[in-house]
């Protein structure tokens, strides 16, 4: 197993993947379909995105296992069948990058909220860790707890798969409200606190990821920076907000080289590992490689 | 009677549910929401002066500063808890047709789409607006839509999508329900949805957040 520390370590900047729900939907998911379910009724879909970012550049690349827990497989009446979706969305990345790429497991949000009495501390710790397992067997090498918002889910989330798996772990949160003492989730919780919170929790590599652009990245990667001096930080910006096309579907209107343009400000910021969010595509990663590639030599 | 209804929306705008309730510390120990009201309506203030000049400026309050980015999700959520303890109160005045709600609101996340933290938070801060409010869930057609719009036809509606897949849905739904209701006042939502958007889909509105749906559609039916 390999090291996403260890290859910062060596390397200064990596390259991470781009958006997997938007290259799905554009491979034919429907709204209303599982994208977990993919996994074994389309694996050839699956694999080609994971091959797709590898060959733009990407030296880690993500898993399609974004609402793998059974609490959000259950609406699909797909709650029993987690283990076996995460383990083959792990090992279709594995088998699409082999060896070229680090293959970073993706662990989104449950969408329920404890404050609410909505779902148990056990049974999210009881889901994440079957999640994680699942993840770990099917070949990952680590672990993103990603898109989080609540100090709380997160660190359950973070708790399962230090104490069930041997992966690394990036904690990513979502930081969409600006405030005057800077970014916060929508649950309020600020950059700070993230970077705090989740360290205490074991936390290899801190993370910001969706909703916001590459520009307003620029300043949550540095507060993240300032909040935590020493660990590898990925960032991964949306290609800023979807807009209608005439026949009634969506793009992104970040182009690959507006996102390449702000790399060298977001690793200015601190960032360590760049790639992106919702709308990012193999060509946006291709065209952040490229500026990543010049300011490694430029090391 | 000013003073008990003042405090109802203070309880309601810091989330004060009951005096069992430890939340807020500062509080602990004191009534709530909930014994506030059912005083309130014990010494026959009249229920729609409870919902007026209680719910719904406690939750204006709460609501306005959320759309501020000066409280979050969970100030939202514990102030609609104690919202809704004081609601159990007022709804058989509602039930009687003694006191009267501003307007029927129908809500529901698009089809395709299962998320509900946002959808949930609009219909809270609607039903605390005093909109009887009408959630149809997740995952929503447009033949759901128009099915409740012809059970209540002078109703607005409200669409949520978090998902770029489904936030293509919802032109499908404005459409729908403008050819069978032209007037019906649609408003749209969601992490992903822009002003622009709402606009080209011909939605009346985009509300950036709970508030801004209640505000709106306040302006529209007055």
């Amino acid at each position: 197993m390999k090291s996403i520390v260890g290859a910062v370590r060596e390397r200064k900047l990596l390259v991470s993947d781009g958006g997997w729900g938007t290259f799905l939907v554009a491979a034919g998911l429907g709204a209303g379909e599982c994208p977990e379910l993919w996994n074994v009724e389309h694996p050839d879909v699956v694999r080609n995105i994971a091959a797709s970012y590898a060959e733009a550049g990407a030296d880690i690349v993500m898993t399609n296992s974004f609402g793998g827990t059974r609490i959000t497989l259950e609406p699909y009446g797909l709650a029993s069948r987690a283990a076996e979706l995460n383990e083959a969305a792990a090992r279709l990345s594995r088998e699409a990058v082999g060896e070229r790429a680090l293959v970073l497991a993706s662990v989104g949000p449950t969408g329920k909220i404890l404050m609410m009495g909505d779902v148990s501390e056990d049974q999210l710790f009881e889901a994440f860790a079957e999640q994680a397992i699942a993840l770990e067997r099917g070949g990952a090498d680590a672990c993103s707890v990603e898109t989080m918002t609540a100090l709380d889910e997160a660190g359950i989330a973070a708790r399962a798969v230090k104490e069930n798996t041997g992966l690394e772990l990036v904690c990513s949160f979502t930081f969409s409200m600006k405030t005057d003492t800077g970014y916060r989730t929508m649950m309020g919780v600020s950059v700070a606190e993230m970077a705090q919170a989740m360290l205490a929790e074991g936390a290899d590599v801190l993370g910001v990821n969706c909703s916001l652009g590459p520009a307003e990245m620029v300043e949550v990667v540095r507060e993240l920076r300032a909040a935590a001096p020493e660990v590898p930080i990925l960032v991964h910006p949306n290609a800023g907000m979807p807009q209608r096309k005439d026949d009634g579907s969506v793009w992104y209107p970040e182009t690959p080289e507006g996102m390449a343009s702000q790399v060298s400000d977001l690793v200015k910021a601190g960032a360590s590992i760049v790639g992106g969010c919702c709308g990012t595509g193999p060509k946006h990663i291709q065209a952040i490689a490229a500026v990543v590639q010049r300011l490694r030599e430029g090391q | 009677m000013d003073e008990i209804l003042e405090r109802i929306a203070m309880c309601i705008e810091r989330g004060k549910v009951n005096a069992a309730s430890p939340y807020p510390p500062d509080l602990k120990g004191q009534d709530g929401a909930d014994e506030l009201t059912k005083a309130a309506l014990d010494m026959e203030i009249d229920p729609n002066d409870v919902l007026a000049k209680g719910l719904v400026v406690g939750m204006n309050t709460i609501g306005k500063k959320f759309s501020e980015n000066k409280v979050f999700v969970p100030d939202l959520l514990m102030a609609a808890k104690a919202m809704q303890a004081s609601m159990a109160h007022l709804r058989p005045f509602f039930e009687s047709g003694k006191a009267k709600h501003r307007g029927t609101f129908i809500i529901g996340t698009v089809q395709g789409d299962l998320h509900d933290i946002g959808k949930n938070l609009v219909s809270m801060v609607m039903e605390g607006g005093g909109w009887q409010v009408i959630d149809l869930g997740v995952d929503v057609s447009a033949e759901k839509f128009l099915d409740a719009l012809r059970a209540h036809p002078n109703s607005a509606i409200g669409l949520s999508a978090l998902l770029t897949t489904t936030m293509v849905n919802m032109e499908k739904i404005v459409t729908a329900v403008r050819a069978e209701f032209p007037e019906t006042k649609i408003i749209v939502g969601g992490a992903p949805l822009t002003d622009e958007f709402a606009r080209k889909i011909g939605a009346d509105a985009y509300a950036p957040d709970p508030q801004g749906a209640l505000d709106y559609l306040v302006a529209a039916v007055a």
